[in-house]
């Protein structure tokens, strides 16, 4: 009797998602209309899932492509894990859309804004829904599409034209891994259902189930901006600010670590791909976190910090915690977005200044968004009892969990490491952006419209208390919600518990450590000279530079040489070699056409005795 | 029913020859009406074909020079089925593509694009060697006076090349035609050019081998297959519009479909031995032809070498010699069709209003022509085999196809699923985005209906295909086991496929 009621809900919630708005109210409503519908859904699985709270209700759609022993059946998945994901984005997305509102207000092009923004949250909708690798994957590169769409929103300008393609091209390197890890597991389980892969992923080789888990971890790397694959997200800043709040920091970029969790006992049952993961999500954290302490532009800081904090939840992961990732990819979607909608309404009420030295002052006649912004920076910081402490603190305590069981503690050491350098940075942002004198006396700084604030004191107020879905006090509601299905650790024995007590009190200490140096560093706007150091970070590592030089630029030059010499020159060349020979042949042949019978006769007979003596000759 | 579709085409066009010349826009009605009418009866075909048999339907016999035992045969399976589909749906779209911009010599313009339907559709259908190569070259005649009559400065040039390249290069399959026939009046005692006696010789694997070559030149050079593909981009560059769209969307999949249709059925031991040298030269093709593009800057150049990216797909597909390859493989025929006829119609449409075809001359478009950039951007996102549109279910089909093979032929590419992006991106870019850059840009006129409705229908098929590709992939797939059958057993024996 339920499952007919679901089937329809979900439909709804996509289904309204297709019948794009064309007004921005209407775009809101179909968006709240998904929250609900998602809400709805929670409270009707809920009962059943009491008994069995490990349940995956699938909801079939249709046969989608077959050809062969291959069959793609489009279906839906509603679970614990799809639902709170179903939950963040339609929350999220909501408010970011009553955001936009204001936001995006004198924007000439409104209806276009906000039917990319409506396709988006289908897309990501589908992503998290989806019963099927391949259908997941149709969500994952048109979550990419979308982005690509908005961040090049303002095309006119070249950078943000040239940004939108950047992102996609180098979600397309990670998704082509994805592809060929979608082979990998077809070829070895003869299904690409997401269901059938969790049951049948821990039967497979070692060796298969390393490669796969690696294939896909590239795709994730690609879309949650983990190193190598991270250049794109802060350029991707060059879209309107909503836009990345909600797909650059809240929702799309967590796709990566989603797609771990819903594929755990694939990954859980691959230690070498899990130890990869671990290491690469450590050193994007601390990378990120070092590059953000010497970025300029507010969002690029906040960017970085996304990479950062995306870094973490990938460590969760790789310290076989996925509960705990996605915790803190929850509380991360309510701080971080609560962060960009503030940067935006600084950039509203400065008239798109974000250069942090063109700032300064701004707490007295930015009110709210400063104290917004300050809760934010609490909450990345991992200061009790703002949500990102909970679910930072858990992270961390798994990776030294981690360190104690197989003696691998560089995730929990770097971990540590950029908690300090997270609540200094952060710190460094808000003081220059908010404290001191304003930089530049000529602007006139206007509070934002009740449009943006409040969809701001909502998420606010979601990072003040949304660390109570998994904190130990509230009884952790979220982790008892997701743990029956994901992350189960089967035959591991005893579990080792690492002195709770002691770590969360260091964790404390590091993020007030943090942020009492911030404000000793930065008091009064200023920003320490650190000489090669800061040229170093302040070039992000030289990492962008690296690739336009070792990968873009020659692959620019290979493609115009094969173009030039090698196309034209070469094997056209060649082909128009052949055809002149051949005419100069024509015209040495006509000069033969005598007209004489004799020497025609002539020729045949020469000719035969060639042929001739060749079949008796050989 | 399958003669009347083949010369329905040609019948219109004589039919044309009788209006008088001047009047124009009853040329262009007659024109599409035939080709629409076309259409009604490939949709019908479409519809009373049997997909559940992999046999050849609704075939015909005639005898038609008894001493030879040259006979006219044609039937349809799985596979000619879809492409006759393809052809008829793309001419309607192609001449009202052009609709405004042939004014000179309007009349011959139509009527060499009808005969060429007809040939078309009749290469895709015969059944006998001879009638084959006649239509195959057929193709040839019209083909070269689009674009040497209605192409652009350089159209001589470009013809000659298309002529001559395409016309030397089949020379030698008539060769192994005959060749054929000569074995199979000793070997089967009768003579005859039909193909499915002729698919009972047991030919050794050496002879195999030579005739498979001289039919895989005329193929490969058709496809094209790297590196026999320099014939293209001038050809593409040079034609007109309609042209350019027939060319591209139609007729290269006569090579490709000619490695499908012949390939397995006469040289099945000849084809397994080179498939791995197929699959490295499509390889080759889809990385090489996206490198080029990206360094083009002609917007007709770039298009022509993506077209030698995607070919190399559909090559590698065929060359997996399996269901998900042949299958994605031939989808990829007809989303590339429907693809890149559609950037050739793009192109088509700045073309008619700034007479430039170079990339530096555009930039900044999306603000002048808003339908047109979403038009173009759906229509490059299909050719970048995005999710949900019809170019993805080709490639994955491919890719998985050729990863069942070998993985390196998957992972390899897979660089092609990257590079297709990095070219496409880029000139969407040079000429969308930015800046406003045009030579004169008050002539930067948003879409008129009429094209309005042409690149509805295609973004229709865009995504029909890509949510629902069944339609196709069903009708061909006991097709597509039949013909690999021939492959896993001994030449000689008759095959019979159960239907799935």
């Amino acid at each position: 009797m339920v499952w007919p009621l679901l089937g329809w809900l979900t439909n709804g919630l996509i289904g309204r998602r297709l019948s794009r708005a064309l007004a921005g109210e209407l775009a809101c409503v179909t968006v709240a209309a998904s929250f609900v519908s998602a809400l709805g859904v929670l409270l009707a699985v809920r009962p059943a899932g009491a008994t069995d709270a490990a349940v995956s209700i699938v909801i079939p759609l249709f046969r989608w492509l077959g050809a062969g022993d291959l069959w793609i059946d489009a279906s839906l998945i509603i679970d614990a894990l799809s639902l709170v994901m179903a939950l963040v984005v339609s929350g999220v997305g909501f408010l970011i859309h009553v955001y936009s509102l204001g936001y995006m207000a004198d924007d000439p092009d409104l209806p276009r804004y906000f039917a990319y923004l409506n396709l988006f949250m289908f897309a990501m909708l589908l992503l998290v829904l989806a019963g099927n690798l391949l259908v997941l994957f149709i969500g994952w590169e048109l979550v990419g599409v979308c982005s690509y769409l908005l961040i090049g929103y303002w095309f006119a300008r070249p950078a943000a034209a040239t940004a939108g393609r950047k992102a996609f091209i180098v979600n397309r390197i990670g998704d082509a891994a994805f592809l060929l890890g979608l082979f990998l597991l077809f070829t070895q389980l003869r299904t690409l259902d997401i269901l059938q892969i969790r049951d049948g992923a821990p039967h497979l080789p070692e060796g298969v189930r390393t490669l796969a888990a690696l294939l896909l971890f590239a795709g994730a790397t690609g879309k949650s901006a983990q190193l190598p694959l991270h250049v794109w997200l802060p350029d991707a800043m060059e879209g309107p600010t909503p836009v990345s709040a909600l797909i650059h920091a809240a929702t799309m970029v967590t796709a990566g670590v989603f797609l771990i969790a819903r594929l755990d006992r694939l990954f859980l049952t691959a230690p070498v791909a899990l130890f990869v993961v671990g290491i690469v999500g450590a050193l994007t954290a601390f990378f990120a976190a070092t590059v953000a302490l010497r970025q300029y532009d507010l969002k690029r800081v906040l960017a970085y910090s996304t990479i950062s904090q995306l870094g973490y939840m990938f460590v969760a992961m790789g310290a076989l915690a996925p509960v705990a990732g996605i915790f803190h990819l929850v509380t991360q979607a309510f701080f971080k977005a609560l962060l960009f909608l503030a940067a935006g309404s600084v950039m509203h009420a400065m008239h798109d200044v974000i250069d942090m030295r063109r700032l300064g002052g701004l707490a007295r006649p930015l009110r709210w968004t400063a104290g917004g912004f300050l809760i934010g920076v609490l909450a990345i910081a991992g200061v009790p009892p703002f949500a990102g402490f909970f679910s930072k603190d858990l992270i961390l305590e798994e990776a030294f969990a981690l360190g104690l069981s197989t003696g691998n503690f560089l995730p929990y050491a770097l971990a540590l490491v950029t908690a300090f350098v997270t609540a200094l940075y952060m710190t460094r942002a808000a003081m220059l952006t908010f404290s001191g004198r304003p930089a530049e006396a000529a602007a006139h700084p206007h509070e934002a419209p009740p449009s943006m604030l409040v969809p701001m004191t909502a998420l606010a107020a979601l990072s003040v208390g949304g660390g109570l879905l998994g904190a130990r006090v509230a009884g952790e509601p979220l982790v008892e919600f997701l743990a029956p299905l994901i992350g189960v650790k089967a035959g591991e024995g005893a579990v080792v518990h690492p002195p709770a007590g002691l770590l969360v009190g260091i964790s404390i200490a590091v993020a007030l450590a943090g942020i009492v140096a911030g404000i000793a560093v930065h008091r009064g706007r200023r920003d320490p000279a650190l000489g090669a150091i800061a040229a170093f970070l302040e070039r992000r590592w030289y990492i962008d530079d690296l690739y336009d030089a070792v990968i873009v630029a020659p692959g620019r030059a290979l493609a115009r040489w094969l173009a030039g010499p090698v196309d034209l020159g070469i094997i056209d060349g060649a082909v128009n070699a052949v055809g002149r020979v051949l005419a100069a042949v024509g015209r040495a042949a006509r000069r033969l056409q005598t007209g004489y019978a004799r020497q025609y006769a002539l020729g045949v007979l020469v000719g035969t005795l060639i042929i001739v003596g060749y079949w008796m000759l050989r | 029913m399958l003669s009347l579709l083949i010369f329905l085409p040609l019948a219109g066009a004589v039919l044309l020859a009788l209006l008088p010349r001047e009047r124009q826009a009853a040329i262009r009605w007659a024109g599409l009406a035939a080709s629409l009418a076309t259409l009604l009866v490939a949709a019908r075909l479409f519809q009373i074909f049997n997909p559940a048999s992999g046999d050849m339907q609704f075939v015909a016999h005639a005898t038609w020079v008894p001493t030879l035992g040259i006979g006219y045969a044609v039937g349809v399976d799985g596979i000619s089925l879809v492409l006759v589909g393809l052809t008829a749906v793309i001419f309607p779209l192609a001449l009202l593509g052009s609709w405004g911009s042939i004014t000179e010599r309007l009349k011959a313009f139509t009527m060499s694009m009808l005969g060429l339907e007809t040939a078309i559709l009749g290469t895709f259908l015969s059944l006998d060697l001879i009638l084959f190569y006649v239509f195959w070259e057929a193709v040839l005649i019209p083909m070269a006076f689009l674009i040497g009559l209605w192409g652009s400065e350089n159209r001589r040039y470009a013809a000659l090349k298309f002529f001559l390249y395409t016309m030397a290069a089949s020379v030698l399959m008539l060769v192994a035609i005959i060749a054929l026939h000569v074995i199979a009046i000793d070997g089967l005692g009768e003579r005859t050019f039909d193909l499915a006696r002729l698919a009972t010789l047991s030919l050794p694997p050496e002879v195999q081998g030579w005739l498979f070559a001289a039919f895989a030149l005329a193929f490969a050079v058709k496809v094209p297959i790297w590196p026999l593909h320099t014939w293209l981009p001038d050809a593409h560059t040079e034609a007109p519009t309609a042209g350019s769209v027939i060319l591209a969307a139609i007729l290269l999949k006569l090579g490709t479909y000619g490695f499908i249709r012949f390939g397995p059925t006469l040289f099945p031991d000849a084809l397994l031995a080179a498939a791995p040298l197929l699959a490295a030269l499509a390889i080759i093709g889809i990385l090489y032809g996206a490198l080029v593009s990206w360094a083009q800057t002609d917007l007709k150049r770039l298009v022509a070498f993506s077209s030698v990216s995607h070919l190399g797909f559909v090559m590698l597909g065929l060359a997996a010699l399996n269901v998900q390859g042949f299958q994605g493989g031939l989808i990829q025929m007809i989303n590339h069709g429907i693809s890149t006829g559609a950037l050739f119609l793009i192109v088509g449409v700045l073309y008619e209003r700034t007479h430039s075809r170079l990339i530096a001359d555009y930039g900044g478009v999306a603000a002048r022509m808003p339908r047109f950039a979403a038009v173009f951007t759906v229509v490059m996102l299909s050719s970048a085999a995005l999710p949900g549109t019809n170019g993805f279910v080709g490639e994955f089909l491919i890719l998985l196809g050729a990863f069942r093979t070998s993985a390196w032929w998957a992972a390899l590419g897979a660089g092609g699923v990257i590079l297709s992006v990095v070219y496409l991106l880029w000139a969407y870019q040079q000429v969308m985005h930015g800046p406003l850059v045009a030579k004169h840009p008050d002539r930067l006129v948003d879409l008129t209906r009429r094209e309005l409705a042409v690149f509805a229908a295609i973004i229709v098929m865009i995504f029909a295909v890509g949510l629902y590709p069944r339609v196709l992939l069903d009708r061909s797939e006991a097709t597509v086991n039949a013909v690999l059958a021939r492959l896993q057993r001994p030449a000689a024996t008759a095959v019979t496929v159960s239907p799935r």
